[in-house]
C-alpha cells in the first residue's frame, strides 16, 4: 500500500465517503487453491478468489457518534493489518461501512442492507445495547454474524453474537469489590445516564452492594443522554456523603459533569468516584485536570505496558494520527476482526454455522490488553482493571484482577 | 359516470389524483421494488399515516402538534405489547432481568388481540382528547399549544425510558415475530404487511376526504383562518379542535401499529420530539394542505434518506437537511403545492394557445419564481376538493 493510499484512508471523511474502502491494495491476484471458492462459502457471502466482504455498522453521525468512532478506527486497523498478513483464507477483506445515525431503527435496517444486499460474511459494529437489540433479530433471522465491541450489562446470549466488550460481572462487580476491599467504602452513590445499560448495571450494582457486600446505596439518580447540567446532582452527592460515587455518565454528558463536580470542590483529592463510562476519549473532551485521581474500571487502557499494547499503539497513531487516544470500547473493538480471522481458519470456511461452532476456545495473543480466550458463551476471558486518572489524560494501572475472570452473562441471584 | 361521484372526491382531478396515488402503491411498487425495498416503504407508509393526520389538524385545522410521535407510539406499544406477549412464555424477558416476577396489570389485557386493536384505536383518541380538553378549552392554541406537545412527546419518553421494568427502557420493547402465530419476518409475510398498510392508508385518506368535504370541513378552515368570527357565529371552537386533533391522533396510532408490525420492535425513540418533528417535516415536504402530497412526503424523505445514508454515510444527515430548508424557503406548500401551481400554469397556458392559437406565450418559468407564489389561489377547488373560499391567507 502506498503512503498516499494510507493517508487517503487516514482522511476520515473522504475514505468513508467511498462507504467500500479496499484496504487490499494491489495484492490481489492471489490463486487459492487451499481453499476454493465454492467450498469456503456454501451460504452464498460475497466471498470471491481473492476478496471478503465485512461490514462495519456504527454511528458515524449523531450523539453517539463521538464514541463510536473509535471502533471504526480500531476496524480498519485490525483489517488493515490481516491483509497486510495476507487475508483470511488468502482472501484480502473489503469492506462496506454503514451509519447507524445513532438511530436504533437505523441499525436494524442497516443491518439487514448489510446482510441481504452486500452480503457481508460478518458485521463489526453496535455501541449502545439498544442498537444491538434493534439489529439481533435481523441478524438471528438471517443467521448472520455480528461482533459486538462494546462492554454492556450482560443479560443475553445470542448465537449470532460475539461479545467482545466485558459483561457487568467482569467490570461493575470486580469494580465493587474493588471499592470496598481496598477503599473500605461502605455507602454508594449511584449517578448515571438515562438508558438501558446505567439502570441495569445499577440494579446488578444495588444487589451486590446490598446483599454480597453489607453496604448501602445512599443514592441512585439518572439524567437524560446529553444531559449537561448536574449542579443538583452535585448538590445531593454534597448531602447524602457517600464513601463512593459509582458513575455510568456516558458519552458527551461526562464533559460538563466531571467539570461541574471540580467546580464544586469535589475532586479527585477529596472525594471516591468510580466511573464505569469514562475512558480516554471521553477524557480527552473533559481534560484530564478535571478527572485526575478519580477511578475508571476497564479491561482496557491506552497506558498498559506490554508488547502487545506498545505495537498496537504505535500502528494505532500511525493509521489515524500521532494524537489519537484509545479507550477500552476501541481495543474491544479490535479484537473483532483477529477472532473472526482466527475462527474462519480453524473452520476452513467463512459460513457462519461453521464460524460459530469454531469460535469458542478461540485465543489471542496479541490482544492489546494482554491474552484473551472466548468462551463458549461467546463472550471473552478477561482480566478487570482500575486506573486512576492522571492530569495528562491518561491512567495509571492501580489493579488488575489476578487472573482471567469468567464470563457470565447470566450471574445468578442478580 | 362521472356525475355519481361523491363530493369528497374532489371531482375529476381528484379521483386521477387517487387513482395514480392507489396505483402506485398497489401496483407500481410491488412490481419495481424488491422485497426489501417494498418492506421500507411499507415502513415510509405507515409514518404517512401520521402525516394525513398533520394535514387535517394542522393544515386544515391549524393546530401545529409537535408531539404527534406519542401518539404513534401509543398505537406501536399496543401492538408490541400483545407481540411480545406471544413471543415470550409468561413473562417478557426484559422484565426478568429487570426483576420484575408477576405480569402489571397493564400487561394482561394484551393477551387479546381484540382489546390490542381496540386500543390501538382508542387510547390514542383518549390521550388526544384529555389534551385536547385541557388545552383548548382555555383556549391556548398556535405556538404555546406546539411547545405544550413538545413537553408531552418528552415527558412520554422519560416515562418510558425511566421504566424499563414494565416498558424495556430505552431499548424498546423488541425481538417481536409473531402475529397470532404469524411470523412476520418471512418475505411474503412483508409484502402481505405492505399491502394491508397500503389498503389501510387509502382508506384512512378517503377517511379525511370526506371528513374535509362535510361541512365540518369547512367549518375547520374558517376556524383556521379567522378562529374569532366562527365563535362569534355561536360555534363552540374547542370541540371542533379536540376533534380534530383525535383524528390525526387516531391516524398516528394506527400508523404505529402498522409500523411495529413490520419492524419487529417499537422504542422510544419513535415517540420523542426528534421523530415527532420529522412528522411534521414529511407533511410539510409533501404539502401540509394535501392528504396524498403528505404520504408522498414520508416516502420521499424516507427514500432520500436511505439513498443518502448509503451513498455518503457521513455527509447524508447536511443533505437531508438542505433538502427541507429548500422546501421551507421555495415551496411553502410542499410538492403538492408546486405540482398543483405548475397544473394551473399549464391549463392557462393551454387555455390561452387554444384561444388564439397563432400566439406563442412564453412558458412557465422555472421552479424558483413558482415556489414564491404557489399558495393555493383563492376560490378554486384544489386536488384535495375542499379549500375554496375560505382561503384567505397562508
Amino acid at each position: 500500500m502506498t503512503q498516499g493510499v494510507r493517508r487517503f484512508l487516514a482522511g476520515r471523511g473522504m475514505a468513508l465517503a467511498l462507504s467500500v474502502g479496499v484496504l487490499a491494495g494491489s495484492a490481489g491476484a492471489y490463486a487459492n487453491q487451499d481453499y476454493p471458492t465454492d467450498q469456503v462459502n456454501t451460504t452464498g457471502l460475497a466471498v470471491t478468489d481473492d476478496t471478503v466482504t465485512v461490514g462495519i455498522l456504527q454511528s458515524l453521525t449523531g450523539t453517539m457518534a463521538i464514541s463510536e468512532m473509535g471502533a471504526v478506527e480500531a476496524f480498519r486497523l485490525a483489517i488493515a493489518q490481516i491483509n497486510e498478513e495476507g487475508g483470511v483464507l488468502g482472501r484480502q477483506i473489503e469492506y462496506v461501512l454503514e451509519d447507524g445515525a445513532s438511530d436504533w431503527p437505523t441499525f436494524a435496517d442497516r443491518a439487514r442492507k448489510l446482510l441481504r444486499q452486500d452480503n457481508v460474511a460478518t458485521i463489526f459494529g453496535g455501541y449502545t445495547s439498544a442498537s444491538r437489540q434493534a439489529m439481533l433479530p435481523v441478524i438471528e433471522r438471517e443467521n448472520g454474524l455480528l461482533f459486538y465491541p462494546t462492554f454492556y450489562e450482560g443479560m443475553e446470549q445470542s448465537p449470532n453474537v460475539v461479545y467482545t466488550g466485558q459483561e457487568a460481572t467482569q467490570q461493575t462487580i470486580a469494580a465493587l469489590n474493588w471499592l470496598a476491599e481496598e477503599k473500605g467504602a461502605e455507602t454508594f452513590y449511584l449517578i448515571g445516564s438515562d438508558y438501558v445499560w446505567p439502570r441495569t448495571t445499577n440494579n446488578i450494582a444495588r444487589t451486590h452492594i446490598e446483599e454480597v457486600l453489607g453496604g448501602e446505596v445512599v443514592g441512585e439518580d439518572y439524567y437524560a443522554l446529553g444531559h449537561t447540567s448536574f449542579g443538583s446532582a452535585v448538590n445531593r452527592v454534597r448531602l447524602r456523603r457517600p464513601d463512593a460515587i459509582v458513575s455510568t455518565v456516558v458519552g458527551g454528558s461526562n464533559v460538563a459533569f466531571f467539570r461541574q463536580l471540580n467546580a464544586s470542590g469535589l475532586n479527585g483529592s477529596n472525594t471516591l468516584l468510580l466511573s464505569l463510562a469514562t475512558s480516554e476519549d471521553e477524557v480527552l473532551g473533559i481534560g484530564g485536570e478535571n478527572v485526575e485521581g478519580f477511578y475508571s474500571a476497564y479491561k482496557y487502557f491506552m497506558s498498559l505496558e506490554n508488547e502487545n499494547n506498545e505495537a498496537f499503539v504505535a500502528a494505532f497513531k500511525e493509521m489515524h494520527g500521532s494524537d489519537s487516544v484509545i479507550g477500552d470500547n476501541t481495543q474491544a473493538a479490535y479484537l473483532g476482526p483477529w477472532i473472526w480471522k482466527a475462527a474462519v481458519e480453524r473452520a476452513g470456511s467463512f459460513d457462519v454455522d461453521a464460524v460459530n461452532d469454531n469460535l469458542a476456545g478461540i485465543e489471542l495473543h496479541n490482544a492489546p490488553e494482554g491474552y484473551v480466550r472466548v468462551h463458549e458463551n461467546r463472550h471473552l476471558w478477561t482480566r478487570a482493571r482500575i486506573g486512576k486518572w492522571n492530569a495528562d489524560g491518561q491512567a495509571t494501572v492501580v489493579w488488575e484482577s489476578d487472573d482471567l475472570i469468567e464470563p457470565d452473562p447470566f450471574p445468578e441471584g442478580y | 359516470m362521472m356525475n355519481k361521484l361523491p363530493d369528497f372526491i374532489g371531482g375529476r382531478s381528484g379521483l386521477l389524483g387517487l387513482l395514480v396515488f392507489a396505483a402506485l402503491l398497489l401496483l407500481v411498487f410491488p412490481a419495481a421494488m424488491n422485497v426489501d425495498q417494498l418492506s421500507l416503504a411499507g415502513r415510509f407508509l405507515a409514518f404517512g399515516f401520521v402525516a394525513a393526520g398533520l394535514v387535517l389538524c394542522w393544515g386544515y385545522g391549524g393546530i401545529l402538534s409537535l408531539g404527534q410521535g406519542v401518539f404513534f407510539g401509543l398505537g406501536g406499544y399496543a401492538m408490541a405489547m400483545y407481540m411480545k406477549l406471544e413471543a415470550s412464555d409468561g413473562l417478557p424477558d426484559f422484565m426478568r432481568w429487570n426483576r420484575i416476577t408477576e405480569l402489571p396489570w397493564f400487561w394482561e389485557p394484551f393477551h387479546s388481540l381484540t382489546f390490542t386493536v381496540f386500543a390501538i384505536l382508542l387510547l390514542p383518541a383518549a390521550l388526544a382528547y384529555l389534551i385536547g380538553i385541557a388545552m383548548f378549552k382555555r383556549r391556548v392554541s398556535g405556538v404555546y399549544f406546539a411547545i405544550i406537545t413538545q413537553a408531552i412527546a418528552v415527558i412520554t419518553t422519560i416515562l418510558i425510558i425511566g421504566q424499563q421494568g414494565f416498558t424495556g427502557g430505552a431499548n424498546g420493547i423488541t425481538d417481536l415475530r409473531t402475529l397470532k402465530g404469524w411470523d412476520i419476518h418471512t418475505d411474503s409475510a412483508q409484502v402481505t404487511l405492505y399491502y394491508a398498510t397500503a389498503v389501510l392508508l387509502i382508506g384512512v385518506i378517503l377517511v379525511g376526504k370526506w371528513l374535509l368535504s362535510t361541512k365540518y370541513g369547512r367549518i375547520l378552515v374558517a376556524m383556521r383562518d379567522r378562529e374569532d368570527r366562527v365563535r362569534f357565529s355561536g360555534y363552540d371552537v374547542a370541540n371542533f379542535k379536540v376533534f380534530i386533533f383525535c383524528v390525526a391522533g387516531v391516524f398516528s396510532g394506527i400508523g404505529g401499529a402498522m409500523f411495529t408490525l413490520q419492524e419487529g420492535f417499537m422504542s422510544a425513540s419513535f415517540v420523542g420530539i426528534v421523530p415527532s418533528i420529522e412528522f411534521v417535516i414529511f407533511a410539510a415536504v409533501g404539502g401540509r394542505l394535501s392528504l396524498l402530497g403528505a404520504v408522498y412526503g414520508a416516502l420521499i424523505v424516507g427514500f432520500a434518506k436511505v439513498m443518502f445514508a448509503e451513498a455518503y454515510p457521513q455527509l447524508w444527515l447536511f443533505l437531508i437537511g438542505s433538502v427541507f430548508i429548500v422546501v421551507v424557503l421555495f415551496m411553502p406548500y410542499g410538492l403538492a403545492g408546486l405540482q398543483e401551481n405548475l397544473t394551473r400554469r399549464l391549463r392557462a397556458y393551454l387555455r390561452r394557445t387554444e384561444e388564439h392559437p397563432s400566439s406563442t406565450p412564453s412558458p412557465p418559468r422555472g421552479t424558483t419564481s413558482v415556489g414564491a407564489s404557489n399558495r393555493p389561489s383563492q376560490g378554486e377547488p384544489d386536488a384535495d376538493g375542499s379549500l375554496s373560499t375560505q382561503e384567505v391567507r397562508s
